[in-house]
Protein backbone atom coordinates (compact mmCIF):
# COMPACT_ATOMS: atom_id res chain seq x y z
CA UNK A 1 0.00 0.00 0.00
CA UNK A 2 0.88 3.66 -0.01
CA UNK A 3 4.13 4.52 1.73
CA UNK A 4 4.02 6.81 4.75
CA UNK A 5 6.13 9.40 3.02
CA UNK A 6 3.74 9.46 0.09
CA UNK A 7 0.78 9.88 2.42
CA UNK A 8 2.48 12.73 4.21
CA UNK A 9 3.31 14.36 0.94
CA UNK A 10 -0.25 14.02 -0.37
CA UNK A 11 -1.89 15.22 2.83
CA UNK A 12 0.77 17.74 3.83
CA UNK A 13 0.42 19.66 0.61
CA UNK A 14 -3.23 20.34 1.39
CA UNK A 15 -3.12 20.96 5.13
CA UNK A 16 -0.77 23.90 4.70
CA UNK A 17 -3.52 26.29 3.67
CA UNK A 18 -6.21 25.12 6.10
CA UNK A 19 -8.63 27.87 7.15
CA UNK A 20 -9.03 28.61 10.88
CA UNK A 21 -10.93 26.26 13.16
CA UNK A 22 -14.53 27.42 13.70
CA UNK A 23 -15.77 24.64 15.94
CA UNK A 24 -13.74 22.07 17.75
CA UNK A 25 -14.80 18.83 19.44
CA UNK A 26 -12.43 17.15 21.88
CA UNK A 27 -13.07 13.77 23.52
CA UNK A 28 -16.78 14.08 22.79
CA UNK A 29 -18.74 11.16 24.16
CA UNK A 30 -22.53 10.86 24.20
CA UNK A 31 -24.65 8.55 26.33
CA UNK A 32 -28.34 7.87 25.82
CA UNK A 33 -29.77 6.70 29.15
CA UNK A 34 -26.39 5.30 30.11
CA UNK A 35 -25.56 3.48 26.86
CA UNK A 36 -22.71 5.08 24.95
CA UNK A 37 -23.45 6.25 21.40
CA UNK A 38 -20.30 8.28 20.72
CA UNK A 39 -16.74 7.54 21.84
CA UNK A 40 -14.10 10.25 22.40
CA UNK A 41 -14.52 12.06 19.10
CA UNK A 42 -11.92 14.70 18.23
CA UNK A 43 -12.97 16.73 15.21
CA UNK A 44 -12.23 20.21 13.91
CA UNK A 45 -14.79 22.11 11.84
CA UNK A 46 -13.02 24.70 9.72
CA UNK A 47 -14.38 28.09 8.80
CA UNK A 48 -16.10 28.57 5.43
CA UNK A 49 -15.70 24.92 4.59
CA UNK A 50 -18.26 22.19 4.16
CA UNK A 51 -17.50 19.27 6.43
CA UNK A 52 -19.36 16.07 5.57
CA UNK A 53 -20.05 13.43 8.21
CA UNK A 54 -20.50 9.99 6.70
CA UNK A 55 -20.92 6.45 7.98
CA UNK A 56 -23.51 3.68 8.19
CA UNK A 57 -26.76 4.15 10.10
CA UNK A 58 -26.27 4.29 13.85
CA UNK A 59 -22.59 5.24 13.56
CA UNK A 60 -23.01 8.42 15.61
CA UNK A 61 -22.69 11.04 12.87
CA UNK A 62 -26.09 12.63 13.55
CA UNK A 63 -25.44 12.39 17.29
CA UNK A 64 -22.22 14.32 16.85
CA UNK A 65 -23.94 16.87 14.60
CA UNK A 66 -26.60 17.44 17.22
CA UNK A 67 -23.93 18.07 19.87
CA UNK A 68 -22.71 21.06 17.88
CA UNK A 69 -25.77 23.17 18.74
CA UNK A 70 -26.82 21.25 21.83
CA UNK A 71 -29.86 19.70 20.18
CA UNK A 72 -29.17 16.64 22.33
CA UNK A 73 -30.15 18.75 25.37
CA UNK A 74 -33.76 18.26 24.29
CA UNK A 75 -33.51 14.47 24.62
CA UNK A 76 -34.24 13.05 28.07
CA UNK A 77 -31.44 10.93 29.48
CA UNK A 78 -28.90 12.20 26.99
CA UNK A 79 -25.52 13.04 28.46
CA UNK A 80 -22.73 14.76 26.54
CA UNK A 81 -19.13 14.55 27.81
CA UNK A 82 -16.02 16.18 26.47
CA UNK A 83 -15.48 19.62 25.12
CA UNK A 84 -17.00 21.50 22.17
CA UNK A 85 -16.04 25.05 21.34
CA UNK A 86 -17.32 27.70 18.96
CA UNK A 87 -14.61 30.24 18.17
CA UNK A 88 -12.73 28.89 21.16
CA UNK A 89 -15.61 29.32 23.66
CA UNK A 90 -17.11 26.25 25.33
CA UNK A 91 -20.70 25.88 24.09
CA UNK A 92 -21.63 23.68 27.06
CA UNK A 93 -20.57 26.36 29.56
CA UNK A 94 -23.26 27.24 32.12
CA UNK A 95 -23.25 30.87 30.97
CA UNK A 96 -24.21 29.99 27.39
CA UNK A 97 -27.75 30.90 26.29
CA UNK A 98 -28.83 27.86 24.29
CA UNK A 99 -31.30 29.88 22.21
CA UNK A 100 -28.51 32.27 21.21
CA UNK A 101 -26.24 29.32 20.47
CA UNK A 102 -28.81 27.81 18.13
CA UNK A 103 -29.11 31.14 16.33
CA UNK A 104 -25.33 31.07 15.79
CA UNK A 105 -25.32 27.38 14.91
CA UNK A 106 -28.47 26.88 12.85
CA UNK A 107 -29.90 23.59 11.71
CA UNK A 108 -31.68 22.15 8.68
CA UNK A 109 -33.35 18.78 9.07
CA UNK A 110 -33.90 15.71 6.94
CA UNK A 111 -37.55 16.42 6.25
CA UNK A 112 -38.44 19.99 5.34
CA UNK A 113 -40.32 21.35 8.34
CA UNK A 114 -41.65 24.82 7.57
CA UNK A 115 -43.83 26.41 10.23
CA UNK A 116 -47.56 26.24 9.36
CA UNK A 117 -47.40 29.93 8.56
CA UNK A 118 -46.84 32.09 5.51
CA UNK A 119 -43.55 31.99 3.62
CA UNK A 120 -42.87 35.50 4.92
CA UNK A 121 -43.55 34.56 8.54
CA UNK A 122 -41.38 31.46 8.27
CA UNK A 123 -38.42 33.73 7.61
CA UNK A 124 -39.41 36.66 9.84
CA UNK A 125 -40.10 34.53 12.92
CA UNK A 126 -36.48 34.00 13.96
CA UNK A 127 -35.35 37.61 13.48
CA UNK A 128 -38.41 38.73 15.44
CA UNK A 129 -37.74 36.62 18.53
CA UNK A 130 -34.05 37.52 18.39
CA UNK A 131 -34.90 41.21 17.94
CA UNK A 132 -32.88 41.50 14.73
CA UNK A 133 -35.26 43.96 13.04
CA UNK A 134 -37.20 46.97 14.29
CA UNK A 135 -39.69 47.80 11.57
CA UNK A 136 -41.46 46.35 8.55
CA UNK A 137 -38.86 47.68 6.13
CA UNK A 138 -36.10 45.87 8.00
CA UNK A 139 -38.14 42.66 8.17
CA UNK A 140 -38.92 42.91 4.45
CA UNK A 141 -35.25 43.28 3.78
CA UNK A 142 -34.25 40.25 5.88
CA UNK A 143 -36.98 38.12 4.25
CA UNK A 144 -35.92 39.09 0.74
CA UNK A 145 -32.18 38.70 1.41
CA UNK A 146 -32.63 35.32 3.08
CA UNK A 147 -34.87 34.02 0.29
CA UNK A 148 -32.45 35.32 -2.32
CA UNK A 149 -29.50 33.67 -0.62
CA UNK A 150 -31.46 30.43 -0.51
CA UNK A 151 -32.14 30.80 -4.24
CA UNK A 152 -35.87 30.83 -3.63
CA UNK A 153 -36.92 34.48 -3.91
CA UNK A 154 -37.77 34.54 -7.62
CA UNK A 155 -39.91 31.43 -7.24
CA UNK A 156 -41.98 32.74 -4.31
CA UNK A 157 -41.87 36.56 -4.51
CA UNK A 158 -45.49 36.80 -5.68
CA UNK A 159 -46.86 34.56 -2.95
CA UNK A 160 -44.96 35.52 0.17
CA UNK A 161 -48.12 35.46 2.21
CA UNK A 162 -49.22 32.01 1.16
CA UNK A 163 -48.47 29.08 3.48
CA UNK A 164 -44.93 27.71 3.37
CA UNK A 165 -46.37 24.21 3.51
CA UNK A 166 -47.89 24.77 0.04
CA UNK A 167 -44.44 24.75 -1.61
CA UNK A 168 -42.86 21.68 -3.24
CA UNK A 169 -40.52 19.54 -1.13
CA UNK A 170 -37.38 21.07 -2.62
CA UNK A 171 -38.75 24.58 -2.21
CA UNK A 172 -39.72 23.81 1.39
CA UNK A 173 -36.19 22.65 2.13
CA UNK A 174 -34.74 25.83 0.65
CA UNK A 175 -37.28 27.77 2.71
CA UNK A 176 -35.94 26.03 5.81
CA UNK A 177 -32.41 26.97 4.76
CA UNK A 178 -33.57 30.57 4.24
CA UNK A 179 -35.13 30.46 7.71
CA UNK A 180 -31.83 29.27 9.19
CA UNK A 181 -29.92 32.01 7.36
CA UNK A 182 -32.34 34.73 8.48
CA UNK A 183 -30.91 34.90 12.00
CA UNK A 184 -27.37 35.36 10.60
CA UNK A 185 -25.83 32.17 11.90
CA UNK A 186 -22.12 31.42 11.68
CA UNK A 187 -22.46 27.68 11.31
CA UNK A 188 -25.25 25.75 9.58
CA UNK A 189 -25.81 22.10 10.46
CA UNK A 190 -27.62 19.98 7.89
CA UNK A 191 -28.91 16.53 8.74
CA UNK A 192 -29.46 14.69 5.45
CA UNK A 193 -31.02 17.77 3.87
CA UNK A 194 -31.64 16.12 0.49
CA UNK A 195 -32.82 12.64 1.44
CA UNK A 196 -36.46 13.55 0.80
CA UNK A 197 -35.78 15.48 -2.42
CA UNK A 198 -35.73 14.51 -6.09
CA UNK A 199 -32.46 14.84 -8.07
CA UNK A 200 -33.25 18.30 -9.45
CA UNK A 201 -34.20 19.70 -6.04
CA UNK A 202 -31.10 17.99 -4.63
CA UNK A 203 -28.92 19.67 -7.24
CA UNK A 204 -30.40 23.04 -6.31
CA UNK A 205 -29.69 22.50 -2.63
CA UNK A 206 -26.15 21.36 -3.42
CA UNK A 207 -25.60 24.44 -5.56
CA UNK A 208 -26.93 26.49 -2.66
CA UNK A 209 -24.57 24.81 -0.18
CA UNK A 210 -21.68 25.73 -2.44
CA UNK A 211 -22.76 29.38 -2.47
CA UNK A 212 -23.47 29.50 1.26
CA UNK A 213 -19.92 28.35 1.92
CA UNK A 214 -18.76 31.89 1.07
CA UNK A 215 -20.39 33.21 4.25
CA UNK A 216 -21.14 30.26 6.49
CA UNK A 217 -19.42 27.24 7.91
CA UNK A 218 -21.42 24.13 7.06
CA UNK A 219 -21.54 20.66 8.56
CA UNK A 220 -23.61 18.14 6.64
CA UNK A 221 -24.63 14.59 7.47
CA UNK A 222 -25.38 12.58 4.36
CA UNK A 223 -25.94 8.99 3.35
CA UNK A 224 -25.03 9.77 -0.23
CA UNK A 225 -21.31 9.24 -0.80
CA UNK A 226 -21.54 11.11 -4.06
CA UNK A 227 -23.15 14.05 -2.33
CA UNK A 228 -20.44 14.13 0.33
CA UNK A 229 -17.82 13.97 -2.41
CA UNK A 230 -19.51 16.74 -4.39
CA UNK A 231 -20.31 19.31 -1.72
CA UNK A 232 -17.67 18.98 0.98
CA UNK A 233 -14.04 19.95 1.37
CA UNK A 234 -13.46 17.80 4.44
CA UNK A 235 -15.01 14.44 5.20
CA UNK A 236 -15.22 12.61 8.52
CA UNK A 237 -16.07 8.92 8.56
CA UNK A 238 -17.83 7.49 11.64
CA UNK A 239 -18.30 3.85 12.56
CA UNK A 240 -19.81 2.30 15.70
CA UNK A 241 -19.72 5.62 17.53
CA UNK A 242 -16.07 6.40 16.77
CA UNK A 243 -14.42 8.73 14.32
CA UNK A 244 -12.57 6.40 11.95
CA UNK A 245 -10.89 8.87 9.66
CA UNK A 246 -11.08 12.55 8.82
CA UNK A 247 -9.42 14.29 5.94
CA UNK A 248 -9.45 16.09 2.66
CA UNK A 249 -12.57 15.02 0.74
CA UNK A 250 -10.73 14.49 -2.55
CA UNK A 251 -8.38 12.06 -0.87
CA UNK A 252 -11.06 10.33 1.20
CA UNK A 253 -13.00 9.32 -1.89
CA UNK A 254 -10.08 8.32 -4.08
CA UNK A 255 -7.61 6.86 -1.62
CA UNK A 256 -8.77 6.64 2.01
CA UNK A 257 -6.27 5.45 4.62
CA UNK A 258 -8.60 3.34 6.71
CA UNK A 259 -9.89 -0.01 5.47
CA UNK A 260 -13.31 0.65 7.04
CA UNK A 261 -13.64 3.88 5.07
CA UNK A 262 -12.58 2.05 1.92
CA UNK A 263 -15.13 -0.70 2.54
CA UNK A 264 -17.94 1.71 3.35
CA UNK A 265 -17.55 4.09 0.44
CA UNK A 266 -17.10 1.29 -2.09
CA UNK A 267 -20.15 -0.62 -0.88
CA UNK A 268 -18.44 -3.55 0.83
CA UNK A 269 -19.62 -3.07 4.39
CA UNK A 270 -20.69 -5.87 6.68
CA UNK B 1 -5.77 -15.55 -14.71
CA UNK B 2 -7.90 -16.08 -11.63
CA UNK B 3 -11.01 -14.02 -11.05
CA UNK B 4 -10.11 -13.78 -7.39
CA UNK B 5 -7.15 -11.65 -8.31
CA UNK B 6 -9.15 -8.54 -8.92
CA UNK B 7 -9.19 -6.51 -5.72
CA UNK B 8 -7.56 -9.39 -3.93
CA UNK B 9 -7.08 -7.39 -0.73
CA UNK B 10 -10.72 -6.31 -0.55
CA UNK B 11 -13.86 -8.05 0.60
CA UNK B 12 -16.73 -8.71 -1.80
CA UNK B 13 -19.26 -5.99 -2.59
CA UNK B 14 -22.66 -6.10 -0.96
CA UNK B 15 -24.04 -6.01 -4.51
CA UNK B 16 -22.65 -9.17 -6.12
CA UNK B 17 -23.17 -8.01 -9.68
CA UNK B 18 -20.75 -5.14 -8.99
CA UNK B 19 -17.98 -7.70 -8.41
CA UNK B 20 -18.98 -9.44 -11.63
CA UNK B 21 -18.62 -6.16 -13.52
CA UNK B 22 -15.13 -5.62 -12.14
CA UNK B 23 -14.18 -9.23 -12.85
CA UNK B 24 -15.33 -8.82 -16.42
CA UNK B 25 -12.90 -5.94 -16.85
CA UNK B 26 -10.01 -7.81 -15.19
CA UNK B 27 -10.65 -10.90 -17.30
CA UNK B 28 -10.79 -8.94 -20.55
CA UNK B 29 -7.51 -7.20 -19.68
CA UNK B 30 -5.91 -10.57 -19.01
CA UNK B 31 -7.16 -11.84 -22.36
CA UNK B 32 -5.88 -8.76 -24.15
CA UNK B 33 -2.52 -9.25 -22.44
CA UNK B 34 -2.33 -12.82 -23.68
CA UNK B 35 -3.16 -11.80 -27.24
CA UNK B 36 -0.69 -8.90 -27.21
CA UNK B 37 2.12 -11.15 -25.94
CA UNK B 38 1.43 -13.73 -28.62
CA UNK B 39 1.27 -11.09 -31.36
CA UNK B 40 4.66 -9.70 -30.38
CA UNK B 41 6.20 -13.17 -30.22
CA UNK B 42 4.77 -14.19 -33.56
CA UNK B 43 5.56 -10.94 -35.36
CA UNK B 44 9.24 -11.20 -34.44
CA UNK B 45 9.28 -14.91 -35.32
CA UNK B 46 7.76 -14.04 -38.68
CA UNK B 47 10.41 -11.39 -39.18
CA UNK B 48 13.31 -13.66 -38.25
CA UNK B 49 12.05 -16.56 -40.34
CA UNK B 50 10.50 -14.53 -43.16
CA UNK B 51 7.19 -16.29 -42.49
CA UNK B 52 4.51 -14.50 -44.53
CA UNK B 53 1.68 -16.71 -43.25
CA UNK B 54 2.48 -15.98 -39.63
CA UNK B 55 2.75 -12.26 -40.32
CA UNK B 56 -0.71 -12.39 -41.90
CA UNK B 57 -2.08 -14.02 -38.75
CA UNK B 58 -0.60 -11.29 -36.58
CA UNK B 59 -2.18 -8.64 -38.76
CA UNK B 60 -5.62 -10.20 -38.47
CA UNK B 61 -5.26 -10.87 -34.73
CA UNK B 62 -5.04 -7.12 -34.16
CA UNK B 63 -8.81 -6.96 -34.67
CA UNK B 64 -9.27 -9.07 -31.53
CA UNK B 65 -7.42 -6.50 -29.46
CA UNK B 66 -9.33 -3.60 -30.98
CA UNK B 67 -12.57 -5.35 -30.19
CA UNK B 68 -11.59 -6.19 -26.60
CA UNK B 69 -10.50 -2.60 -25.98
CA UNK B 70 -13.86 -1.37 -27.22
CA UNK B 71 -15.67 -3.81 -24.94
CA UNK B 72 -13.63 -2.70 -21.93
CA UNK B 73 -14.30 0.95 -22.70
CA UNK B 74 -18.03 0.40 -23.01
CA UNK B 75 -18.23 -1.73 -19.88
CA UNK B 76 -16.18 0.77 -17.87
CA UNK B 77 -18.47 3.66 -18.88
CA UNK B 78 -21.51 1.59 -17.98
CA UNK B 79 -20.11 0.60 -14.58
CA UNK B 80 -19.23 4.20 -13.77
CA UNK B 81 -22.73 5.33 -14.75
CA UNK B 82 -24.46 2.56 -12.82
CA UNK B 83 -22.37 2.25 -9.67
CA UNK B 84 -20.62 5.59 -9.17
CA UNK B 85 -17.48 3.79 -8.06
CA UNK B 86 -15.28 5.19 -5.32
CA UNK B 87 -11.70 4.80 -4.10
CA UNK B 88 -10.07 1.45 -5.05
CA UNK B 89 -12.95 0.49 -7.36
CA UNK B 90 -12.73 3.77 -9.22
CA UNK B 91 -8.97 3.41 -9.63
CA UNK B 92 -9.48 -0.14 -10.83
CA UNK B 93 -11.94 0.90 -13.53
CA UNK B 94 -9.96 3.92 -14.70
CA UNK B 95 -6.86 1.70 -14.68
CA UNK B 96 -8.53 -0.91 -16.86
CA UNK B 97 -9.36 1.74 -19.47
CA UNK B 98 -5.74 2.92 -19.51
CA UNK B 99 -4.25 -0.56 -19.62
CA UNK B 100 -6.61 -1.61 -22.40
CA UNK B 101 -5.45 1.40 -24.43
CA UNK B 102 -1.80 0.48 -23.84
CA UNK B 103 -2.36 -3.14 -24.84
CA UNK B 104 -4.23 -2.07 -27.93
CA UNK B 105 -1.20 0.01 -28.93
CA UNK B 106 1.09 -2.95 -28.28
CA UNK B 107 -1.05 -4.84 -30.78
CA UNK B 108 -0.63 -2.02 -33.30
CA UNK B 109 3.15 -2.15 -32.89
CA UNK B 110 3.25 -5.91 -33.40
CA UNK B 111 1.01 -5.55 -36.42
CA UNK B 112 3.36 -2.94 -37.85
CA UNK B 113 6.31 -5.30 -37.43
CA UNK B 114 4.32 -8.05 -39.16
CA UNK B 115 3.52 -5.75 -42.08
CA UNK B 116 7.23 -5.16 -42.67
CA UNK B 117 7.99 -8.89 -42.93
CA UNK B 118 7.10 -8.99 -46.64
CA UNK B 119 9.10 -5.85 -47.40
CA UNK B 120 12.22 -7.14 -45.68
CA UNK B 121 11.80 -10.70 -46.89
CA UNK B 122 14.20 -11.83 -49.57
CA UNK B 123 16.61 -9.01 -48.94
CA UNK B 124 20.03 -9.59 -47.52
CA UNK B 125 19.58 -9.26 -43.78
CA UNK B 126 22.62 -9.16 -41.61
CA UNK B 127 22.04 -12.13 -39.27
CA UNK B 128 23.60 -10.30 -36.37
CA UNK B 129 21.07 -7.49 -36.60
CA UNK B 130 18.12 -9.83 -36.73
CA UNK B 131 19.47 -11.60 -33.67
CA UNK B 132 19.80 -8.27 -31.90
CA UNK B 133 16.18 -7.52 -32.73
CA UNK B 134 15.18 -10.92 -31.41
CA UNK B 135 16.94 -10.21 -28.13
CA UNK B 136 15.25 -6.81 -27.84
CA UNK B 137 11.88 -8.46 -28.42
CA UNK B 138 12.59 -11.05 -25.73
CA UNK B 139 13.24 -8.32 -23.20
CA UNK B 140 10.08 -6.45 -24.18
CA UNK B 141 8.11 -9.68 -23.97
CA UNK B 142 9.42 -10.37 -20.46
CA UNK B 143 8.43 -6.87 -19.42
CA UNK B 144 4.98 -7.35 -20.89
CA UNK B 145 4.49 -10.74 -19.22
CA UNK B 146 5.63 -9.52 -15.84
CA UNK B 147 3.58 -6.37 -15.94
CA UNK B 148 0.49 -8.46 -16.61
CA UNK B 149 1.41 -10.59 -13.60
CA UNK B 150 1.79 -7.39 -11.59
CA UNK B 151 -1.69 -6.37 -12.76
CA UNK B 152 -3.32 -9.64 -11.81
CA UNK B 153 -1.66 -9.66 -8.39
CA UNK B 154 -1.99 -5.87 -7.98
CA UNK B 155 1.62 -5.77 -6.84
CA UNK B 156 3.05 -2.25 -6.62
CA UNK B 157 6.56 -3.62 -5.86
CA UNK B 158 6.63 -5.74 -9.01
CA UNK B 159 5.22 -2.83 -11.02
CA UNK B 160 7.94 -0.54 -9.76
CA UNK B 161 10.74 -2.99 -10.54
CA UNK B 162 9.42 -3.46 -14.10
CA UNK B 163 9.45 0.25 -14.65
CA UNK B 164 13.06 0.46 -13.50
CA UNK B 165 14.05 -2.18 -16.04
CA UNK B 166 12.89 -0.30 -19.13
CA UNK B 167 16.36 1.25 -19.15
CA UNK B 168 17.81 -2.00 -20.46
CA UNK B 169 15.51 -2.05 -23.49
CA UNK B 170 16.36 1.54 -24.25
CA UNK B 171 20.08 0.80 -24.11
CA UNK B 172 19.87 -2.15 -26.47
CA UNK B 173 17.65 -0.19 -28.83
CA UNK B 174 20.22 2.59 -28.94
CA UNK B 175 23.02 0.17 -29.79
CA UNK B 176 20.89 -1.51 -32.48
CA UNK B 177 20.18 1.92 -33.92
CA UNK B 178 23.91 2.64 -34.19
CA UNK B 179 24.58 -0.73 -35.83
CA UNK B 180 21.83 -0.23 -38.39
CA UNK B 181 23.25 3.18 -39.26
CA UNK B 182 26.68 1.64 -39.73
CA UNK B 183 25.32 -1.01 -42.10
CA UNK B 184 23.52 1.59 -44.14
CA UNK B 185 26.67 3.69 -44.44
CA UNK B 186 28.71 0.69 -45.46
CA UNK B 187 26.46 -0.28 -48.33
CA UNK B 188 23.50 1.75 -49.60
CA UNK B 189 21.83 -1.48 -50.78
CA UNK B 190 21.20 -2.24 -47.10
CA UNK B 191 19.16 0.91 -46.66
CA UNK B 192 15.72 -0.51 -47.47
CA UNK B 193 16.01 -3.53 -45.20
CA UNK B 194 17.76 -1.61 -42.46
CA UNK B 195 15.14 1.15 -42.46
CA UNK B 196 12.43 -1.44 -41.98
CA UNK B 197 14.42 -3.12 -39.24
CA UNK B 198 14.91 0.25 -37.63
CA UNK B 199 11.16 0.73 -37.48
CA UNK B 200 10.76 -2.78 -36.12
CA UNK B 201 13.28 -2.01 -33.39
CA UNK B 202 11.49 1.24 -32.62
CA UNK B 203 8.18 -0.62 -32.38
CA UNK B 204 9.65 -3.09 -29.91
CA UNK B 205 11.19 -0.30 -27.88
CA UNK B 206 7.77 1.35 -27.73
CA UNK B 207 6.17 -1.86 -26.57
CA UNK B 208 8.60 -1.61 -23.65
CA UNK B 209 7.31 1.92 -23.03
CA UNK B 210 3.73 0.65 -22.98
CA UNK B 211 4.74 -2.03 -20.46
CA UNK B 212 6.16 0.81 -18.38
CA UNK B 213 2.90 2.74 -18.70
CA UNK B 214 0.97 -0.31 -17.55
CA UNK B 215 3.37 -0.71 -14.61
CA UNK B 216 2.65 2.88 -13.60
CA UNK B 217 -1.10 2.27 -13.88
CA UNK B 218 -0.84 -0.91 -11.78
CA UNK B 219 1.07 1.05 -9.15
CA UNK B 220 -1.65 3.69 -9.13
CA UNK B 221 -4.46 1.14 -8.94
CA UNK B 222 -2.96 -0.61 -5.95
CA UNK B 223 -1.60 2.36 -3.99
CA UNK B 224 -3.66 5.36 -5.06
CA UNK B 225 -0.49 7.38 -5.63
CA UNK B 226 1.52 7.99 -8.76
CA UNK B 227 5.11 6.91 -9.27
CA UNK B 228 7.52 9.82 -9.44
CA UNK B 229 7.92 11.14 -12.97
CA UNK B 230 11.73 10.83 -13.11
CA UNK B 231 11.83 7.44 -14.77
CA UNK B 232 15.25 6.23 -15.95
CA UNK B 233 15.60 6.80 -19.68
CA UNK B 234 18.36 5.43 -21.83
CA UNK B 235 17.05 5.93 -25.34
CA UNK B 236 19.71 8.23 -26.74
CA UNK B 237 18.86 7.74 -30.40
CA UNK B 238 17.38 11.22 -30.65
CA UNK B 239 20.92 12.59 -30.42
CA UNK B 240 22.78 9.90 -32.42
CA UNK B 241 24.22 11.28 -35.67
CA UNK B 242 25.44 9.55 -38.84
CA UNK B 243 28.95 10.95 -38.37
CA UNK B 244 29.62 8.91 -35.26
Amino acid sequence: MMSEAAVEEAVGAKTETQPPIKMQGRMVSVFYSGSQALYDVDLDIRQYQVTALIGPSGCGKSTFLRCLNRMNDTIDGCDVKGNITLDGADIYDASVDVVELRASVGMVFQKPNPFPKSIYENIAYGPRIHGLARNKTEFDEIVETSLRRAGLFDEVKDRLHEPGTGLSGGQQQRLCIARAIAVSPEVILMDEPCSALDPIATAKVEELIDELRQNFTIVIVTHSMQQAARVSQRTAMFHLGSLVEEGDTDKMFTNPDDQRTQDYITGRFG
Amino acid sequence: MSEQNSNSQLAAHTVTSYDEDLQFLARRIAEMGGIAERMLEESVAALVNGDAGLSQKVISDDLLLDDAERQIGEKAVLVIAKRQPMAADLRDIIGSIRIAADLERVGDMAKNIAKRVLAVHGMAQPKKLVRGLDHLAELALTQLKEVLDAYSSRSPELANSIRERDEEIDAIYTSLFRELLTYMMEDPRNITACTHLLFCAKNIERIGDHATNIAETVYYISTGSQLSPDRPKDDETASVGADE
